[in-house]
This record gives structure tokens, sequence and C-alpha cells, in this order.
């Protein structure tokens, strides 16, 4: 099939940026999207133009590191999946796509459709973890995790951190991510010590951020490829609100 | 050369404690004044970089990914691999140890292996601790599953995503130490080259991957955390940009490169389907504990699965490995299939496949059963094949997965070059000529937690007056001199100005590299290869175009300069395997091999690790071996029968 995409262009941060409109062609249906932008930045290598500049890493939808917007859905219109494994079968010959960065002012455009999330580490960094050192760990099988609570803190754990719930939310918000951390290490007993902090200090750098607030209206959960939920929002606004009217928060 | 193990004398369960008390510590007040530069955010780099803050060194942490989460540990899926015999079924620190020096084709040291054994038992400890969700019984305690290459069941995992876990745990301890102060991050920060003064690793030169500006940092030691080399096979089922460039470097800066021939090719990847193929996709050795494989009995069978009765097919590897059946090796699996296709009996497009069928266990044990343990790999097959795996048997084929070879380090896991410590997948201590499944995240994590955190205490303590009177600033001209080479090499990169892709090349690369260097190697295609990479390098340096400049974010340029090193050290790998004239674990030359086509070792001259020293880009590196020396287990024929 042959394709028309319309890209988001931008040299750098200070850079304002416009739409480019490039030809893909002999496009094959089990390509992957980003195997086909690999080819038009293959064609353009060739002519010494300037290839247009994407993240992605694994290839196989865990390091979170694409990223894309394709035709107004974050990760394209599978859903349950991240950009790297959406493939072209999604599309037929003569279709038009339009391909643009994440969208937030937490995540500020690098170049083209490269953005900047460290906003996110900065996020796992403020509580994200459990405070023990290397080498004094008990036993692993001295605290006993009831089966349900292990595969619930799973679920919420398999948040990958590519920031598709901030791009798709129409204001923003972080809270899906950072509500996957917190619930995660709140439904074990490992974490159980630090959860009001956590909270409390993971929701305070969230909005120092400049991530918007969250007005339920679940297009994160939508948009998440790992299907992550947002009873875990729910879950932690009780962890922060505990935190907070209790005072152990501090 | 004189390559010096300093493996510690004495009883093999007691070198490493005796080790440990025998080293020099340095004292807790004295631990901030020393700085130590961490490479790398793996499971190796980021274990390895918390520990040593939480000690109370200053540690800086480089990664070119925007986020240390990204490294490609991540990816892993099956398990990890520790000797708590909770299951009761035989297992200890002494049989982990035997399993592994065995599944290594008897080409690694005993003493680092049992090392790993003997602290694999603290790393499932610490992950516990630090909230890693491994999956649990109802009882509420640890479960676990079985492994190629084993008997026992000694895998903890997280569903198909263990990796992922164990490194967002590493990860979240190396986030703490970052908030606290304790470790100062570069992200989209690429090391390009090694500073070396007075014969120490004192620094590296990086390149800021936004601005492009070149730097050197400087301090007491260097870490090496940098994963390995699989895409000189251009596909793999490693990370596009998971590359060699590192440990390639600090080889050109005198550290030697130990057997890079030993390159894993995993038995149960999903097939090759076009030429636009950017990378193959691992489906986890896990699947082998209820997934059977086979393939029809005649050859030019094109019958679908369903349609191929019991009597017709061909379960090769219960057949020729009865004892392992499934979970035999990677090593002999992936010769198992390739011999099969060989012969014509291949399915899928092309005949390059094998079937991993689920049907006995979906039916012995309901598809519930199945999606709670691999849902997740179940799900990532049937989109990118758009096959149901619930439904029809998922069609395989091995693939380059790991790199068992790596940068030559002694028992303290530094290179032979001093203050140069190397760690995780892109050292090359532990697995010998194969590596046994769920055992890369042991071995990272091992090297990181629970050895380096001693042995660079040893080192610093040892050699702290020359360290001291040393204060190196990035003034210094051997920094200056690095410098100016790593902006050389750029900017002739961007004067080429050629007419083709940096992908096309390293695609024929990779194509060299599979058919003459992949899983069955002979001198004739060895030699091929040889004289095949320096044309390749030839015409890229002619004919390469990386289009922009340096002074921003350029990928056309870092994807460059990683080709370019891959185009030089293939032929160190090349070299490696032609020397080798035996078949050990994963290195098989047809040459030699037994009359059932299994690998035939030859201990008599070829029991010793190949560490190469660089002598310059087209010239042969010099071979320096280290003997291996079996105290504990008898190097025998290695059978899975």
């Amino acid at each position: 099939m042959n394709l028309t995409l319309h890209v988001w262009r931008q040299s750098g941060s200070r850079d304002a940026g416009r739409m480019v409109r490039y030809e893909a062609r002999n496009v094959q249906p089990d390509m992957s999207f980003l195997e086909m932008l690999d080819v038009v930045n293959q064609g353009l290598a060739e002519k010494g133009e300037e290839p247009i500049a994407f993240d992605s890493d694994c290839r196989e939808g865990i390091c979170g590191s694409c990223c894309l917007m394709i035709n107004g859905r974050a990760h394209g219109p599978e859903g349950g999946v991240a950009t790297c494994q959406t493939f072209m079968r999604n599309f037929k010959d003569g279709d038009a796509i339009y391909v643009e960065p994440w969208r937030a002012r937490a995540f500020p455009v690098v170049k083209d459709l490269v953005v900047d999330r460290s906003a996110f580490d900065r996020i796992i960094q403020a509580g994200g973890f459990v405070s023990v050192n290397t080498g004094g760990a008990q036993d692993g099988n001295n605290l006993p995790v009831a089966k349900p609570d292990q595969e619930k803190a799973m679920d919420a754990a398999a948040c990958i951190g590519c920031g598709a719930c901030v791009a798709a939310c129409p204001n923003s918000s972080a809270m899906l991510f950072t509500a996957a951390k917190v619930s995660h290490l709140a439904l074990l007993p490992q974490g159980d010590p630090e959860r009001a902090r956590r909270a409390k200090r993971m929701v305070t750098r969230m909005d120092a951020e400049g991530f918007g607030d969250c007005s339920n209206l679940y297009e994160c959960e939508a948009a998440c490829p790992k299907e992550i939920s947002v009873e875990f929002i729910a879950k932690m606004n009780r962890e922060y609100l505990g935190a907070v009217v209790s005072g152990k928060g501090e | 050369m004189n390559l010096d193990s300093r493996t510690p004398p004495g009883p093999l369960a007691e070198k490493w404690d005796k080790r440990r008390f025998d080293m020099k510590l340095v004292n807790p007040a004295n631990k901030r004044k020393y700085r130590v530069l961490v490479v790398g955010t793996g499971l190796a780099g980021a274990s390895a970089a918390a520990s040593l803050a939480e000690l109370g060194y200053h540690v800086e942490s480089f990664c070119f990914h925007d986020s240390p989460r990204r490294a490609h540990s991540i990816a892993a899926q099956g398990g990890i691999n520790s000797a708590k015999n909770y299951q009761n079924d035989g297992d200890s620190i002494y049989r982990l140890f035997y399993d592994t020096v065995k599944g290594g084709d008897f080409r690694s040291r005993e003493a680092n292996v049992y090392r790993l054994a003997q602290v694999s038992v603290n790393i499932i400890d610490q992950c516990v601790a630090q909230g890693v969700p491994f999956a649990r019984e109802y009882g509420g305690l640890l479960d676990n599953r079985s492994f190629g290459g084993a008997q026992v069941s000694r895998t903890f995992y997280c569903r198909g995503q263990t990796g992922q876990q164990l490194l967002l745990g590493a990860y979240q301890a190396l986030s703490r130490q970052i908030g606290a102060g304790a470790i100062h991050l570069h992200p989209r920060t690429e090391m390009l080259d090694l500073i070396v003064i007075d014969g120490r690793a004192r620094g590296i030169v990086t390149r800021d991957l936004i601005t492009g500006k070149i730097e050197s940092h400087v301090g007491d030691a260097v870490v090496l955390a940098t994963g390995g080399y699989g895409p000189v096979f251009y596909l793999s089922t490693n990370a596009l940009n998971c590359n060699v460039t590192a440990t390639y470097r600090a080889y050109k800066r005198g550290a030697c490169f130990a057997n890079p021939c030993y390159t894993q090719i995993h038995p149960t990847c999903i097939p090759v389907t076009g030429d636009h193929q950017s990378k193959l996709t691992l489906m986890s050795e896990s699947l082998r504990n209820d997934g059977r494989v086979w393939v029809p009995k005649a050859a030019g069978d094109r019958r679908p699965p369903a349609e191929v009765p019991e009597g017709d097919r061909d379960y090769y590897l219960e057949r020729k490995y009865p004892s392992y059946g499934n979970l035999a090796p990677r090593d002999i699996s992936s010769r198992a299939a390739k011999q099969v296709c060989d012969e014509g009996r291949g399915v899928g497009d092309g005949g390059r496949g094998v079937y991993l069928d689920f049907a006995d266990v979906i039916r012995g044990r309901g598809e519930g059963y199945v999606r709670e343990k691999y849902g997740n790999l179940f799900d990532m097959y049937a989109h990118i094949t758009a096959e149901d795996p619930y439904k029809a048997p998922m069609r395989i084929y091995p693939a380059v997965h790991y790199c068992m070879g790596g940068l030559w380090v002694d028992y303290e896991l530094m290179s032979n070059v001093p203050g140069l410590f190397v760690l995780g997948e892109a050292n090359f201590s532990d697995h010998g000529a194969n590596r046994l499944g769920a055992s890369a995240l042991m071995q990272g994590l091992a090297d990181g937690y629970f050895v380096v955190p001693y042995t660079m205490g040893n080192y610093l303590a040892t050699h702290s007056a020359a360290l001291m009177e040393t204060r190196v600033s990035s003034d210094r001209p051997e920094c200056r001199q690095a410098e100016a080479e790593v902006g050389d090499r750029l900017r002739r990169l961007l004067a080429v100005k050629g007419k083709r892709s940096v992908l096309s090349f390293h695609r024929e690369l990779g194509k060299v590299m599979w058919d003459d260097v992949g899983m069955a190697r002979t001198e004739a295609s060895l030699k091929k290869a040889l004289e095949k990479v320096p044309q390749i390098r030839e015409e890229f340096w002619r004919n390469v175009s990386v289009p922009g400049g340096g002074d921003g974010l350029n990928q056309s340029l870092e994807q460059a300069n990683r080709v370019s090193d891959f185009l030089e050290f293939a032929e160190l790998l090349c070299h490696d395997a032609l020397s080798r004239n035996e078949s050990c674990g994963a290195h098989f030359r047809e040459e030699y091999q037994t009359p059932d086509g299994e690998a035939a070792r030859d201990d008599e001259h070829y029991c010793y690790v190949a560490a190469w020293e660089y002598k310059g880009v087209g010239k042969p590196p010099e071979l320096h071996k280290e003997p291996l020396v079996f105290e504990y287990v008898k190097p025998s024929v290695r059978s899975y029968k």
C-alpha cells in the first residue's frame, strides 16, 4: 500500500515546528509502524536529507521509549499496544496518517517527535521505591504475599513509563503513571512502612512538574499500552488523602 | 601480558568469603572522597551504581537513553535463577554451580561461577525487599518454574516480564540515590572513549546526545555495564540501540576482549517475515516448560498443523534428548531446529520455522492455566503474527540473543586495565561458551549488588595513595587527546556525504555475519567473512550518508558511529571463531562435531579463555590464553540425552 504521512518536524526546542508531508510507498501490512518510518528515513538519508527523529529501542512494547500520536491517538489505533507494536495492517492503501509527538507542557519537545520525559524519572526519584539498602534483606519467603495482592501489584507494576496516559489526557495529567507505582508498592507488605510518605511526595512532585489535574475522563486507561486500570488512580487518591489526614506523609 | 585471574586459593565454597575477609576496606568517612563512573543503567549498572552510592561513594551514572529504565534488561522475559531449593527438588548452590559450568560447556572459570551460584540466594531476597512482585503460590510463598539445562525448578519470575520488574527494582534503588543527591545521573549521554592515565582507567569521554557536546568525565574508577553486542548480526532479540561501542573503545585502549565468538542463539523467537524487519522478538524459554517442539516427519509436508496427525509429527527434542526434552539447553535446541529446517521439514513461509505447540497443556489444564502463566507472551505473539496461539501452534525459529563473550575480567571483575570494572553481559566471565536460561538476570544483579561493591573498595583502598596523589581533572592531556579523537571520528562520519544509509550497511554486515558466522561456522565461511567485512567497512567510510551536523540531536550520526564500531568488531569475532578449532557450547565449527551432530570439544588444546589484545584496525589481534583448570567439575561429554 501507499500512504501519505503528515509528520511533525521541529529542528530544536526553540523552533516553532510544522507538519511536513511525506509519501510512504510499498508498505507491507506486516511491517510495524516504526519499520515503515525506518524505510521513509532511509529514503531521506539516501538523498542527504535529515531523517525524522523519533525515540524507539526494544521494538517489542516493553521499554516505553516509543511515543507517537498517530491520527490523534497515543500509540495508534489498536489499543493495548505501544507504537512499536502497531502494525501497518491497521491501515489501507491511500490512507493519510498524522504523526505527532506527545503534547504536554511537562514533556517539552526536543526535536521532531522526540520529547523530554525526565519529569517521570523525577516523580520516581521523589518516592517510587522501597528504602532498602543492598545486603540486609531477610529471606524472600519470610514475608508471605497473598496471591491476589501480588497479581494486582503486578498489574500496576507493569507500567512501562511511556507517557501515553499524559499524551491522551486533555489535561496532560500524570495520575495514571504516578498511581501505578504508588499502588504497586502500597499493595505489597514491603512497601507498607513508607506508604504515606511515598504517596504524598510523589503527588507533590507530579504537581510541581506541571502536569494537569485529573477530571475523571479515563482517556489514560484507554491509551495505556499495558491496559493499566484507573482503579489505581482511585487507590492513589485514597493513599494520598490518608497521608494528608493522618499527617504520616511528612 | 600476564592475565592473572587473582582467584583466591583454597576450597571452592570458601573462596569468596575468604577474599572478602582479605580485601582492604575503605573507611566509611573516606568513601565520599572517591568518585566512581558507572556507564550503563541496566541490571548490572543500576544495581552497581545504587549499591556503591548507598555505601557512600560519589557516583556518576551515564546512559544514552532518555531514562535509566529503558535499558534492554527491561525486555528479559522468563525468570531469574536462584539456588534456594524452595521446591525441595534437589537444588543447592553446588548444583546450580555444576549446571552452569556444564551448561557453559566447560569453558568458564569455576571460582567465578561458584560465587555466582552462592550469591544467587541473596539476590532474590534483595529483590523481594525492593517490592519486586514475583509470582506467588496460593499460600503466599514464592513460586518457581523450570528452565532449560536444569532438572530442578529454580527460576523465580514475574509473569513473562521478569526483566522488567527486576530492572525497575534496581532503577528504583538508583532513583532513591539520585533523589538523595548521592548519584549524579547523565541521561542521553553516550560514552565514546575510555581515558587511561598512568596505566589506570580514570575516566570516559562522552557525547551529549541533545547538544552534541563532547566532554571528559574523570574519577577514580570506571565501571562498564553496557551490555552485549548481538546487533553485530543486525537482526537479534536486542534493542535497536544496543551496541559494542563502550567495550570496543575500551578494548582499543588496552582492555582485552575475551571469547567474542561465543554468541548465543536462542531457539524460540518469532521467525523473520521480511526485509524491513528491524529486530527479532524473543518468545521466552519458559514457554518450553509447557510447549512441545515439533516439525512434520516428512520433508515438504505443507499441511496446516491441525491436519498433521500425531504419528506424522517429529517431537525431535523429546526424541533426541529424552531426559531434558523440550528443556534442552539453547545451543543444542537451536542447532536441532536448524538441522530439521535444513532437511526440508521446516514450517511457515520459507520453511524456516518449527512449531511450539500448547495443545496438550491447553487440553489437559485449560486455557486459563496457560493464560495465567504466559498471558502477555501469548498476546505479544498474537499481535505480531496475527495468529492465535491458543488455537494453533506458535511458529518459532532461532535468533541471536546473548553474548557470552565480553571484556576479560579477573575474579574481582576488573579488566586487565586497572580501575576498569566490567559487569553483566559486557564482561565474559561466568557463562562459558553457552549461557543457561534465567542466568543473565542472575549474573547482572550478582555483579552489581554483591560483587563490585566489595571489589571496588578493595581496588580503591589498595591504590588510594596513587589515586589521591593524582587528583585528575579533565584538563589532562590524555583527556584532551581522547576528546579530540572522538570528535575527529564523528566529523569524518559527517563528512563522507555518500549515497547509502547507515541502515543498509548494518543490514549488509548482519547478513554476512548470520550466513557465515551464525549457527554453524566453517573455516571457509569464516575466511569468507574476514574478506567481506573489511570490504563493507571500506565502502562504509567511502559511501555512507550521515545527514545533518554534530551539534544537536542526530540519530543518524549516533547509528553511524555504532555501526562503524560493529564493522571493526565483527573482524575480531570472526578471528576468534577461526582460531578456536573445536566446537563448544554456542560456538559450532562444522569440522568438529560428533557422529550424531553434537559439539566436539578439544579439551587438550582449547581449554582456555581467548583474551584478545588490540593491535590496530585491520591488523590481527594478539591472543593471550588464560588456561582453565577444572578442579571440581570434571569436563565430560556434555550430554542431555
